[in-house]
This record gives C-alpha cells, sequence and structure tokens, in this order.
C-alpha cells in the first residue's frame, strides 16, 4: 500500500495567493468554518433521512443498507427541497439586508428624528 | 420563478473506474450543488442591486462621473458587504468542493491507481512522453482552485487528481450539466451535425482534452473517425484514457505532448477541436497555437473551440466585471485578458481566410436528455421554460474552415 496522508491531501490547497474579501480576513475563516460545520450537519440530517426511510419501509438499519440506499424519485425530490430550505434559513440575514437595500429601509435614527420633528 | 434544484448526486452516471462514492459523501455533494445553485441563483443577483443601488451612485457621487471601465468596478464592489460575501461564500464553496472530491479519492488511491494500471496495461491507443514539460500557464498557480493543477503526481501511475476532477464535477456546474458532465461535448456534436450535415472527418484532434469528458461524444458521433486526445498532463492522459476503455472507447488515442511539440505531420487532422482550453494558456501560446492548428489541418478542414466570448461593444461594465471574476478569484489568470480579444483577427493572422470564420453558440439538449430520471421528477427551468432559457446556457464557439 501506498503510505499517504488522507487528510492532509484531501486538505491540499490550491497553488497561487488565496484572496481574501471581507475587510479582515478573521471573517472570512470563521464564515468558512461555520459552512463547512452547515455542510455537515447537512450530511448528518441526509443520513439521518435515509434511517427515517429505512424504518418506515420496514428494512433493518445497518451501515451495509444505508450505503445501498437509493432515493426513489419523491425522496429524492424531498432531499433535495430540504437542502435548498436549509441553506436559505442558514444565509437568512444576508437576504434580509438585501431586502433592505431593496426596500430603501430608513435607520430607526432617522426615523427618529422625522417622528419628532415638529 | 422557481428556483432550479439540481438532480442528486445519486443520479449521476457511476464512476466509470469505479470508485465508491459512499452515502455521506453523496450527501456533502449534494449540500455543495445546491449550495451553488443558492449562490448563483439568489445571491448573485442581489450583488448588481447592491451595484446599482450603492456603490455606483457613491463612486458618482465622490468621483464626480460614472464608472468608466471594469477595473474600477472591481475596485468599487471590493468594499460593498453583499459583494464581499457571495464572493467570500463563492470561492469557499469551490474550495469545499475539492475538499469533498480529493477525501474520496485519497481514501481508496490504491485501489483507483491499479483500476486504471490495468485499463491501461500495454494499450498502445494511451501514449506518454515523460520529457514533456508543464508550461508555465499551468505550472504558476492551480487554475480553478483545483489543488496540485492538472498534471501533479504523488506516485508512480497516479491519477488522483484527475479522479477527484472527475468526480466533483458534478458540483462546479452545479448539476446543470449531464450525468457524465458532457454536455460540453454534446452540444458540439449537436452544433456540428446541424450547421455542417455533410461534413465528414477522417481524423479528428481534441487539443488540451484533458480526461477526454468532451472528447467521447464527438468519438461516439463520428465512429468511423481516427481520433486523437491531446493533453500536457500524463496523469489527465492516464485516466482519460482508462475511463475510455472502461466505457468502451477502444479506439481513442490518448497522447501526450505540448502544444509547441506536437508530433504530427502538417495537413493531417480534418477538424482540430478545443473546448475551454485556450483560457488557460496564454496571449503567446494562443497565438502560436492557433498557427500550428492551421498548420496541422487538411484544406477543407475545420478549427472549432469553444471559449469564452470576447466582450463586444455592448458588453455593459457589471457584466464585464462579472464575466472577469474567475480571472481574478478562481485561478484563470489569462481569462481576462481573453475576453477582450478579438478572435476573427487572431484567426485570420493565424492563417484562415476570412470568409471561412464562423461562430455562434452550441446548445446540448439540455433538457430533457441529460438527467432522464430528474427531468421528470423536477422541472429544472421551472414554467419559464423557453428556447431563449435554453440559449443562454450555450456555448460560445469559434472557428474557421482551411
Amino acid at each position: 500500500m501506498t503510505q499517504i496522508d488522507v487528510n492532509a491531501l484531501a486538505n491540499a490547497k490550491a497553488k497561487g495567493k488565496r484572496p481574501y474579501f471581507f475587510d479582515d480576513p478573521a471573517v472570512e475563516r470563521v464564515l468558512a468554518i461555520t459552512m463547512a460545520v452547515a455542510g455537515e450537519l447537512a450530511v448528518t440530517r441526509e443520513r439521518l433521512d435515509t434511517v427515517e426511510r429505512l424504518l418506515e419501509a420496514g428494512t433493518s438499519v445497518t451501515k451495509a443498507n444505508i450505503e445501498a440506499y437509493r432515493p426513489d424519485d419523491d425522496a429524492a425530490r424531498e432531499r433535495q427541497e430540504w437542502h435548498a430550505e436549509y441553506i436559505n434559513r442558514i444565509l437568512r440575514i444576508v437576504h434580509q439586508e438585501l431586502e433592505g437595500l431593496q426596500n430603501d429601509d430608513v435607520s430607526p435614527e432617522q426615523l427618529a428624528d422625522d417622528m419628532a420633528a415638529s | 420563478m422557481s428556483t432550479p434544484l439540481p438532480p442528486p448526486y445519486d443520479r449521476t452516471a457511476p464512476n466509470a473506474l469505479g470508485a465508491e462514492v459512499r452515502h455521506d459523501e453523496k450527501a456533502r455533494f449534494d449540500f455543495l450543488a445546491n449550495l451553488n445553485v443558492h449562490l448563483g441563483s439568489k445571491l448573485f443577483p442581489g450583488t448588481k442591486t447592491a451595484f446599482e443601488k450603492r456603490v455606483a451612485p457613491a463612486f458618482k457621487k465622490t468621483k464626480g462621473r460614472d464608472l468608466a471601465n471594469r477595473v474600477e468596478v472591481r475596485d468599487a464592489m471590493k468594499g460593498d458587504p453583499v459583494y464581499q460575501f457571495w464572493a467570500a461564500l463563492r470561492r469557499n464553496t469551490m474550495e469545499m468542493r475539492q475538499q469533498a472530491g480529493r477525501s474520496v479519492v485519497y481514501r481508496q488511491f490504491d485501489k483507483l491507481t491499479e483500476r486504471a494500471r490495468a485499463l491501461n496495461d500495454a494499450k498502445p491507443t494511451l501514449k506518454l512522453d515523460p520529457t514533456t514539460k508543464i508550461p508555465r500557464y499551468l505550472a504558476a498557480v492551480d487554475n480553478h482552485c483545483m489543488p496540485g493543477s492538472y498534471y501533479t503526481e504523488i506516485a508512480p501511475d497516479d491519477i488522483s487528481g484527475p479522479a477527484n476532477y472527475d468526480i466533483g464535477i458534478f458540483v462546479t456546474g452545479a448539476g446543470a450539466s449531464s450525468a457524465r458532465g458532457d454536455s460540453g461535448g454534446r452540444a458540439i456534436v449537436k452544433f456540428v451535425r446541424e450547421s455542417f450535415p455533410d461534413f465528414k472527418p477522417k481524423r479528428i484532434m481534441d487539443l488540451g482534452a484533458g480526461i477526454g469528458t468532451n472528447t467521447l461524444p464527438i468519438a461516439e458521433a463520428f465512429p468511423d473517425a481516427e481520433v486523437v486526445a491531446v493533453d500536457v498532463a500524463a496523469a489527465m492522459l492516464r485516466y482519460g484514457h482508462a475511463r475510455a476503455q472502461a466505457m468502451g472507447f477502444n479506439k481513442v488515442q490518448f497522447i501526450q505532448a505540448a502544444l509547441e511539440d506536437l508530433d504530427f505531420a502538417p495537413g493531417s487532422f480534418d477538424w482540430i477541436q478545443t473546448t475551454m482550453f485556450w483560457h488557460e494558456t496564454s496571449m503567446p501560446t494562443l497565438m502560436s497555437g492557433l498557427k500550428r492548428v492551421y498548420e496541422l489541418l487538411a484544406p477543407g478542414g475545420m478549427s472549432l473551440n469553444v471559449e469564452q466570448p470576447n466582450f463586444t461593444a455592448t458588453t455593459t461594465l457589471w457584466d464585464q466585471f462579472t464575466k472577469d471574476w474567475d480571472a481574478w478569484y478562481n485561478n484563470e489568470p489569462f481569462w481576462s485578458k481573453l475576453h477582450t480579444l478579438d478572435y476573427p483577427k487572431l484567426m485570420a493572422a493565424s492563417g484562415f481566410a476570412k470568409d471561412k470564420l464562423f461562430d455562434g453558440y452550441a446548445n446540448s439538449d439540455v433538457e430533457p436528455g441529460f438527467y432522464p430520471d430528474w427531468a421528470k421528477v423536477y422541472d429544472r427551468h421551472g414554467p419559464e421554460k423557453s428556447v431563449e432559457k435554453a440559449q443562454k446556457r450555450g456555448w460560445y464557439l469559434f472557428g474557421g474552415w482551411k
């Protein structure tokens, strides 16, 4: 067997200086970790969905049966819709900022000044 | 409009080399493909809103004039929070896709290497040349954030990089390609058949063919032609040749050569194809490469190049900025310059007669043919399905006849 460090190879960086988009790169690091954790939760959720569907079908829940499971059309669609809904939920704040921008939202301070004006 | 829902990874074609993709690994790809769809269809439009609503007006207020070019747009957008979020997520999602694919490949490294070895063993259709030098345009950065690029080898007969490329291409295209990721090749075939129904090439070269993803649909459509896939990277050719053999394409040749060292007689090909190849080279290579293509074509032969379209007088600054994005943030350094070129002029300078040039868009049968099972389940394009929508998914191409 070839001696390789699977985890190190999986994590290898692409050559070339990495661009950072936020003013503070620390924000980007935390975002990257948050999204990786979000991804792993999605993986766990899909596995749980498989377990539930095996149980519903009266199939024993073994690792082999989980690996062998193939969602039918309805199950596949439900699982994809779950991913879409889940991503929408975790990125809520960005979409709300955008909605505020589209609606030209006014700040409470501005409103307070407006309301106080005689 | 309904949000497009990608097909699940489970509906892609099984890996030709028999790589195992486990339940949780498929789920990881599904998350990432859905995230890419979300970023493209829901968050990306917001960056344009931010540009129009606050970035462009703020620039005008400060400078007393409008933004003048795409470099100014890029600089102005850098400080916008919505743009920062979209860009950071897009870059990060590409990195996650690489990590996910590589973790699948390296845990079964020996098995995959052996499988490729067995398929490649003593086959005259695979011709590698260990003296081939990796050109600087590939060696300087890893294109599209793919660690190790196309050519890195960590052990003898290594095919791990290309295996990752193949296994994860589903995520990169957010499931919008085809079950084998070969929608480019299928689009080319459809274009050539419809545009040039009498064209019967006897010898075809796919230059910069990589693992032959888009070569095999051409070989399938022209079964009597001799098809040669050329690439500079041995790892890609080993994997591509093994993949072709496993899929029953026993005649397609995979040959290692740098563009500068192509060892074929002038006039020996009826069709030389490149598919998203030139943008990963450089200006001198593009200029000398097209000349070499012209030399290698037989009279009546065709050069066909699927590439990024050039900017035109009607390309807005916003579109220029967004189309350029990959140059700066997805390790595609020549991509930006390519946009500003004049392909007809380059083709003419390479020897092609101006009245024998053409360009256009190639479209594959986006639906229902690609994920046939999935198309029944979910209409990817929502109620507004139309020819116009399919056109937008087309591949730009330019070419010429000798």
